[in-house]
């Protein structure tokens, strides 16, 4: 509290005593201050302050002297005496100094300690007086500085030398009153002092009992003092004059003081979290553009150009409704379609080709190999077996009819059923092809017998056939079901005895399909598909003619011909012949249903098959069970050639190449073929094809451009033999002469073997 | 199963489309199977596999490091044969591949997605 006065009171009073203390000082000053000389610092403020003041001065600035002094507020300098001033004069001269007196008070025991090698000197000595001149010249400052001058290129005596030498400098702190930065202090000081009222009033009572204490202590001092009433009303004032001012004082804050208070929060420690994920899967993508890549490219884009195109032309809602269907039928089943699905083509293929492997020999024979024999041989030929065919599936159902492809040369279907009228099971429609001996192309099973079939000569995919049934049926190879497309029913009506023979016709007006029938009812129909619909008619109605057998006992069951086979003209398209199971063939016309063109008593027995020459539009063959193969010119009644061959013939077929030649098999396992321009009396080849003997041949097919058939037996195997060079002799070169060739010839050929015959027939 | 429904159709007579659809494809799927089990079956047949358009083995009757080395080699030979072929004249395409050798003959049928395989030994 007391430092926090003085401190204070040295900045705010002793300027005030500075400025009034200028105008004089004199000597009683310096004899007033002896007293206190040795206090210390506050001595030295008083020293300061009475020099300013002089004799004049008026008790205030001594009362802020008092202040100044730290300790002593007793001090004596308000009572000055005289005498003790004039004392104190005598010593000043002696030093000089204030600090001089100071020595002077200790100077005996300094004496003792006076450093050995001190000149003892005598009084005489010490009293003689060196006389010392001070100049302003700084005695260290250098003379003789030189400097380069540049612009005369030489260096150059600096005469000028700074003579000032600063011992000591401080900033002081103190601020003038009269000075802006005061003024302003002291207005803000002014501002506080209102909110620190109740402070005041404390502090200002303390320091009136402090201010009542000095006076008497001073008094104790001072002794006698003349002017006390005068100094206590002095101190009066001053303490009217203090208080106000004390309250601005401990305004002040310590500047050096200042404390700053921060905090800090608890800072969490960092954590590091990581985590590595799989990376993502990578590859290497590369490409060529070859040419063909380019091309595949482009076609693409052409095909999505055109499909945007028709897009935009079909845009009726109801076409795009259906669009959508269809797109989302095709969608669902191509979803369904397992991938090995894909790769039935290929797996097609490689079975060919497996087989092709296995059976290279065969397919080596088929191709290139001729009977080297036959050159040795006058004229007879042989048959060499080349594949045979069979399937599990049609084990034990015999042949009934086979027929060729009139597309594709290798392949040909098989129809397999019973002639065993006691033991009938179930059918089976087989195709095969040549390149897969070992599985048929296609399998279509039925619930009856197959006894007859047929492929349309337009459309190779439409099979016909007879059931033993009565029911006819179309196969359609296109779709993949094994059900017939089309089938009679005992509605549309149907046969009511096994079917015969079924063969492809013509289109009708309407471009529609239709086909005949033959069975043992009597019947011959004519059916036509109709949309969607087999419709039949009925042409002609067998009837047995001539009153021999209705005659003897008037049987009805003898009314009724039973038709087996029949074939149909190749150049007069009305024009047929009917077999019968009486041995009758009848020549009919699609035009008359009631009556016969004419009447053949052919056989004795059933007739298996009847043919039209290929070449030769007057000549027909058959063949019956009574053993015998017969040739006919339709115009003629009798047979032109008998040929007998010891065993029921189950089939005979024209050659394809050759008006004269034709092939018959007969039911004790041997194929025969015949040549007539070569023999015209016994066939040329007659070999058992058949591994048994019990196994009964059923059929016979050339195949339209190889020189192979094909025989069918009763066991359903399919045999395929080649024939020998000597079974398809052509005409021979003559030199000089071309061959000629073509159906001209052939007729003629026939022609001059029918004409022998005819010859001899008139001749008798 | 083909059968099932064979006799389903047959006695009911239910020729809905889808039913039909579904008929048509197993039919196809046996067929296949039927085919390449016939394959597999004939005389001198070693085995035969499908691989897919990446070489990589659908189906196989060979041992498992043997079919993946025929895939994986005669994938790649295709391959090269398909774009030499298709290099020639891009309207061009392969469809078969026999190689004959001392041993064996390997018959590779590239269809659409898949490469057909067999092998066989055409001597025995």
């Amino acid at each position: 509290m007391r430092e926090f006065r003085t401190l204070t009171a040295v900045r705010g009073i002793i300027p005030e005593g500075a400025g009034l203390g200028v105008a004089g000082g004199s000597p009683r000053t310096q004899s007033r201050l002896l007293p206190c000389s040795g206090v210390g610092t506050g001595g030295a403020c008083a020293l300061i302050a009475s020099r300013l003041l002089g004799n004049r001065v008026r008790e205030e600035p001594v009362l802020s002297c008092k202040g100044a002094g730290t300790d002593n507020d007793g001090c004596p300098q308000r009572t000055p005496s005289i005498s003790v001033g004039r004392g104190t004069r005598k010593k000043d001269e002696d030093s000089g100094t204030d600090v001089g007196e100071g020595t002077d008070e200790w100077s005996q025991s300094k004496a003792t300690v006076r450093p050995p090698d001190q000149l003892e000197l005598t009084d005489a000595e010490l009293k003689e007086e060196f006389t010392r001149i001070l100049t302003a010249n700084n005695p260290h400052a250098p003379q003789n500085i030189v400097r380069y001058s540049f612009k005369e290129g030489t260096y150059k005596l600096i005469g000028f030398v700074d003579q000032l030498a600063v011992h000591f400098s401080q900033v002081g702190n103190l601020i003038p009153k009269d000075s802006d930065e005061g003024r302003r202090q002291h207005y803000r000081d002014e501002l506080v002092a209102g909110s620190q009222e109740s402070a005041k009033v404390v502090h200002s009572d303390t320091e009136i009992l402090e201010e009542e204490e000095e006076p008497k202590e001073a008094e104790a001092e001072a002794g006698s003092q003349t002017d006390v009433p005068a100094a206590e009303a002095a101190e009066k004032v001053t303490e009217e004059l203090m208080t106000p001012m004390q309250p601005k004082e401990r305004k002040l804050t310590n500047q050096f003081n200042f404390s700053e208070r921060a905090s800090q929060t608890f800072n969490n420690p960092l954590r590091d979290r990581e985590c590595q994920m799989e990376p993502p899967p990578r590859t290497n993508f590369s490409a060529t553009a070859n040419q063909w890549e380019i091309y595949d490219a482009y076609v693409e884009e052409l095909e999505k150009q055109e499909k945007t195109k028709e897009k935009e032309k079909t845009k009726t809602p109801v076409a795009k409704k259906m669009g959508k269907m269809a797109m989302r039928k095709l969608t669902s089943m191509e979803s369904q379609s397992d991938d090995i699905a894909k790769v039935t083509q290929a797996a097609k293929i490689v079975e060919r080709m497996v087989n092709q492997n296995t059976y290279d020999d065969v397919a080596q024979d088929f191709k290139y190999y001729e009977d080297a024999a036959d050159e040795y041989r006058d004229q007879e030929g042989t048959l060499l077996p080349l594949w045979k065919f069979q399937n599990d599936k049609a084990k034990r159902l015999a042949v009934t009819a086979l027929c060729w492809n009139p597309k594709y040369k290798d392949l040909f279907a098989v129809g397999h059923g019973s002639y065993d009228f006691m033991k009938q099971s179930r059918g089976m429609l087989l195709l095969y092809s040549l390149k897969n001996p070992s599985f048929p192309e296609y399998i279509f099973s039925s619930e009856s017998g197959i006894m007859c079939l047929d492929m349309h000569v337009d459309h190779p995919y439409l099979v016909v056939v007879g059931h033993y049934d009565g029911n006819v049926a179309i196969y359609n190879l296109k779709k993949p079901h094994s059900q017939p497309s089309f089938r009679s029913s005992a509605k549309s009506g149907k046969h009511t005895d096994p079917v015969w023979q079924v063969k492809w016709q013509k289109d009708d007006m309407d471009h529609n399909l239709n086909f005949f029938s033959v069975s043992s009812d009597g019947r011959i129909v004519s059916w036509t598909l109709v949309k969607s619909e087999l419709v039949h008619t009925d042409v002609i109605k067998l009837k047995v003619e001539g009153s021999t057998t209705e005659g003897l006992e008037g049987l009805q069951l003898h009314t009724v011909g039973c038709g087996t086979a029949f074939d149909f003209h190749k150049e007069i398209d009305y024009m047929f012949l009917v077999g019968t199971e009486e041995g009758k063939i009848y020549k009919c016309s699609k035009s008359y249903s009631s009556q016969f063109l004419d009447t053949y008593d052919a056989h004795n027995m059933a007739v298996d098959a009847v043919s039209w020459n290929p070449y030769h539009t007057k000549v027909f063959m058959s063949c019956s069970s009574d053993w015998t193969v017969k040739i006919w010119d339709h115009t003629i009644k009798t047979p032109m050639f008998i040929y007998d061959l010891n065993s029921a013939v189950g089939d005979v077929a024209w050659a394809p190449y050759s008006s004269t030649v034709f092939a018959a098999v007969t039911t004790d396992g041997k194929a025969h073929v015949f040549d007539l321009t070569i023999n015209k009396y016994e066939a040329i080849c007659n070999q058992p094809v058949v591994a048994k003997k019990k196994n009964k041949i059923t059929h016979v097919q050339f195949n339209p451009i190889y020189p192979i058939i094909i025989v069918g037996d009763d066991r359903g195997h399919i045999t395929c033999l080649k024939l020998s060079p000597n079974l398809r002799k052509m005409p021979k070169e003559k030199k000089g002469q071309e061959v000629q060739k073509g159906p001209a010839v052939e007729i003629a050929k026939l022609d001059k073997l029918l004409n022998l015959v005819r010859e001899v027939k008139t001749k008798t | 199963m083909g059968v099932f429904l064979n006799i389903i159709l047959f006695g009911t007579e239910v020729t809905t489309k889808t039913l039909l659809a579904n008929y048509h494809l197993d039919l196809f799927q046996t067929e296949v199977e039927e085919t390449l089990k016939r394959i597999q079956s004939h005389k001198g047949v070693i085995g035969t596999m499908v691989v897919n358009a990446e070489g990589i083995p659908i189906r196989t009757t060979l041992d498992n490091s043997t079919t993946v080395q025929y895939a994986g080699l005669l994938h790649q030979l295709t391959m090269k044969a398909k774009s030499t072929v298709r290099d020639i004249d891009p309207q061009n395409d392969l469809t078969f591949l026999r190689i004959r050798s001392k041993k064996h003959e390997i018959m590779v049928a590239p269809d659409k997605e898949y490469l057909l395989i067999v092998i066989q030994n055409p001597c025995e």
